[in-house]
């Protein structure tokens, strides 16, 4: 039983597995075949560096993940606040419940309705549709949103109320309190939903294609766009990048995390 | 204290006007452009066109169907071998569950295609035992291939927490009351874990009823699902009324799936308290 139990996870794991580690394998081959690899070279990731629009598209995925999971991040922790805090308990539920329509919605859905957001804004103002960097900033905010107030709002829930209240008692302005008492605690929290973002906005290619334009291209975009009718072994190369990228972001992520936690630990234990 | 309430409310005021601007009326924008025409005016013309694209609901439904069954007959098992592991070896096998989750589908799903494209390993490989030269690339096994791969850890996710909240006593008392293993598997573990199973069936047919790259790639542009009409519609089209309708259509159809299927979830958990 235990051998099968083995045997059967084995088997799931490798076929779960075996496609990504082709793909990083055939990256280094020196031949452009995907059944023979003839030895390791780093051709493609030379041809992939010298790709201007590669790099176009590096440099405005960083900007996008960078812009939008800042501002997911402070909007969602701003968010989390006014939910922990709400005094109607049905505010908090229809916030709660409105934050999770992205994540429930199909991707392709929320891209739609965005792209028509903004055609029809461009249409009452008797314009030309406007999508581009902007648009891209908007759609990644709104879809890291409910991420954010998902890694921070367990954190007020588990806060001890007592100490905001000792703070405001002994006169700490609210602001003040804020970031003196209760911004510390909310920390790891809150750094994990901006890691979080940032991988989801560096990963996410649905929503991304329909409020892009042509000149603005991400990373996901731009190899949707390359692959779209024969193999390309420089784009190997960049996934294999993008692979690499987010299981460091995503080691981040957990270091911060227990890092976090710990530090707690010893604060508590300290008392 | 009042003071306190003001700044309460401005903390979620930006998020509130965030959500009405960019969740709330992006919904309410597809519903405006389905229920009207290049003019302006209202019609149900776009929604009732829509029957020209049944065989195409038809096929994304069975699709997606298999693809959603495929994953829970491989997954519920995968779930449950997962939770008798140890401590240690569920920490490592939930890690090594949850890397593909943040892998780029786009690049999840063009690995695959790497692997089964005609000059791919696979191929080649059944070549070399002796078979004739297969093609996978284009057609429905693909599709469906690439659903349940992109998709199968988000299966076993939630099946898994369920286990591991089940509380073993229940099957240490069937046990010892004389019930065989594949009895208690359908009599204890299924039933205790519904709610694990219909989240994980939910998160994987609704990715799979609207994707359209995992069609393009894998079934080289041989199938259409609803995914790739909504998609040329708005990639190629003039006019967004058509794909604005379709998409009306298929968000509302998963909302009902989701009212129903969180019901019997739990009506599931009722039957068990």
């Amino acid at each position: 039983m235990k051998i099968l139990s083995k045997t059967y996870m084995a088997l799931i794991f490798l076929i779960l597995y075996a496609p990504i580690l082709v793909v990083i394998l055939f990256s280094f081959n020196r031949s452009g075949s995907l059944s023979h690899f003839a030895g390791f070279s780093g051709k493609w990731y030379g041809e992939l560096f010298r790709d201007g629009e590669a790099l176009t598209a590096l440099k405005n995925s960083l900007i996008l993940a960078v812009v939008s999971s800042l501002a997911a991040t402070i909007l969602g922790t701003l968010a989390a606040y006014g939910i922990d805090r709400a005094k109607r308990k049905w505010m908090a539920r229809a916030m709660e419940s409105v934050s999770n329509i992205p994540m429930m919605n199909p991707d392709i859905v929320t891209g739609v309705s965005m792209m028509l957001l903004f055609v029809g804004v461009a249409n009452v103002l008797r314009r030309e549709p406007f999508l581009g960097v902007w648009t891209m900033i908007i759609a990644h905010t709104t879809f890291n949103l409910p991420y954010v107030i998902l890694s921070v709002l367990p954190k007020f829930r588990q806060m001890d109320k007592s100490l905001t209240e000792a703070a405001l008692d002994l006169g700490c302005p609210p602001v003040k309190t804020f970031f003196r008492v209760e911004l510390p605690y909310l920390v790891p929290g809150i750094v994990s939903g901006l890691m979080m973002s940032f991988t989801l906005s560096l990963d996410d290619f649905v929503i991304s294609h329909f409020v892009s334009s042509p000149d603005f291209r991400t990373l996901p975009l731009y190899i949707y766009n390359q692959t779209a009718h024969e193999v390309k072994f420089s784009m190997y190369a960049l996934c294999t990048l993008m692979i690499f990228v987010i299981l460091g972001l995503l080691i981040a992520v957990n270091l911060a995390g227990s890092m976090g936690e710990r530090r707690q630990r010893r604060k508590a234990g300290g008392k | 204290m009042k003071k306190q309430s003001v700044v309460r409310g401005a903390a979620a005021s930006p998020y509130l006007v965030w959500s009405l601007l960019f969740i709330v009326a992006p919904l309410l924008f597809v519903l405006w452009f389905a229920m009207t025409d290049r003019n302006g005016s209202f019609t149900f013309e776009n929604l009732r066109s829509l029957t020209s694209y049944s065989q195409t609901f038809v096929m994304s439904v069975g699709f997606s169907l298999i693809a959603t069954a495929i994953c829970l007959i491989i997954g519920y098992p995968l779930a449950y071998c997962m939770s008798r592991a140890s401590a240690r070896a569920r920490n490592i096998l939930l890690v090594l569950l949850m890397l593909p989750m943040w892998i780029s589908l786009l690049i999840r799903t063009y690995s695959l295609m790497a692997l089964l494209d005609n000059g791919g390993l696979v191929s080649s490989f059944l070549v070399r035992l002796g078979f004739r030269k297969l093609t996978f690339i284009g057609t429905e096994g693909a599709v469906i291939l690439g659903m349940i791969y992109d998709f199968l850890p988000y299966m076993v996710l939630p099946i898994y927490t369920s286990m591991t909240k089940l509380d073993v006593r229940y099957v240490e008392a069937a046990a010892d009351l004389g019930c065989n293993g594949i009895r208690t598997m359908f009599k204890v573990i299924v039933p205790l874990t519904v709610p694990g199973i219909i989240s994980g069936v939910t998160m994987v047919f609704v990715p799979s009823i609207s994707t359209f790259y995992i069609s393009q790639k894998l079934g080289g542009g041989s199938f259409d699902l609803i995914g790739d009409t909504i998609e040329r519609q708005f990639q190629n089209a003039v006019t967004y009324h058509t794909g604005a309708a379709i998409s009306l259509v298929m968000m509302i159809l998963i909302l009902i799936s989701l009212a129903i299927m969180n019901k019997f979830s739990d009506g599931g958990e009722d039957i068990v308290v």
